[in-house]
């Protein structure tokens, strides 16, 4: 495999009959497709008996579990977050848990598709901070604690995006890397092993995309701090009851 | 030796360079955090889950410094601006 194409699937042609897209955009629909469908088809007939079927446990057991991994890091109540945040780790996580079948390109392996999805981030933190604390009060948040640091918050606020993409692209990227590096130089067991590591990867990877959002949004939507402040007394009042 | 020479020169031995250097510092920081994280939970087994789920996150935050000199040391040996630059003037 040449190295040069491992580094983003942009450069892979796919053909669907008269047209040629890259490997980044058929995979992003397939697995939008995969996603929905699954979706539609697992919630055309939900239960709320005592009995319930596989699929309607799973995608409970995988709400839930957004939902309290919100509720738990912004201390707010998770219904206004959980379609944006609970979107980008289904797509992230799906998107990077496929790679164990052969001939799949991650579309996450783009910087096209990281980019996109951290400018989705950008532009949902000042949706939901002004839908939280109104126009003036979100601006004033940039001024805080004084106005010198106004720049310094702009600029904190672009390179979030950046880094955002750039983390994830990375990782994703290198792991897809290694596999073709090691495939010319140990080709019979070790590339297996870096698959499986991949996984683990890029899982961690949705997570942390996920919860860097909603840290961000948390941030603007204002309770953190509180919630921070509680945490951390209730941290340090524990502590101090071990040492006594 | 002309520019195309130079700039492949400098791109390997920069390219090397970056992420020599560019591993060793996450590679302090994560051995820091992670010594801490498992004294933490030596002592308060109980956050153990709290703390995990912490340490990841701040780990790969860490980790995210040596991916960054990862993609600038692959962008200097694979897609080179300065290369197709110099390769792109040669040719007229």
């Amino acid at each position: 495999m040449d190295p040069a194409a491992s580094l983003t699937p942009d450069l892979i042609p796919i053909h669907l009959g008269p047209f040629t897209v890259s490997a980044t955009v058929f995979f992003t629909w397939l697995i939008m497709l995969w996603l929905v469908l699954g979706a539609w088809w697992i919630t055309r007939k939900l239960s709320a008996a005592t009995h319930l079927r596989r699929g309607q446990n799973l995608l409970e057991v995988l709400v839930l579990g957004i939902c309290r991994q919100i509720e738990e890091i912004s201390g707010q109540p998770a219904e206004p977050f959980l379609p944006f945040i609970g979107t980008l780790f289904i797509f992230i996580a799906a998107s990077n848990l496929l790679t164990i079948f052969p001939g799949y390109q991650p579309p996450t392996g783009s910087l096209s598709t990281t980019v996109a999805l951290a400018i989705c981030v950008f532009f949902a933190v000042p949706i939901f901070g002004i839908k939280r604390q109104g126009f003036r009060g979100y601006i004033s948040s940039y001024l805080q604690p004084n106005p010198i640091m106004l720049p310094f918050n702009i600029i904190g606020e672009l390179s979030r995006t950046i880094s955002l993409s750039v983390r994830l692209f990375g990782n994703v990227m290198s792991s897809t890397m290694i596999v073709g590096i090691l495939l010319s130089i140990v080709p019979l067991f070790a590339p297996v092993v870096m698959r499986a590591f991949g996984l683990l990867t890029g899982l961690i990877q949705a997570y942390i995309f996920a919860i860097l959002a909603m840290v961000a949004i948390a941030a603007a939507t204002e309770a953190q701090n509180s919630s921070v402040k509680a945490n951390l007394s209730t941290e340090k009042s524990a502590t101090t009851h071990l040492t006594q | 030796m002309d520019n195309v020479v130079l700039i492949g020169i400098a791109s390997i031995v920069m390219g090397g360079l970056t992420i020599a250097v560019g591993s060793i510092a996450p590679a302090l920081g994560e051995g820091r955090a992670l010594a801490q994280a498992l004294s933490a939970i030596a002592q308060q087994p109980d956050e153990a889950n709290t703390i995990t789920r912490t340490l990841f996150v701040g780990m790969a935050l860490v980790e995210s410094t040596a991916i960054y000199c990862f993609v600038i040391t692959l962008i200097l040996l694979f897609a080179n601006p300065f290369w197709a630059y110099v390769i792109a003037a040669a040719e007229g």
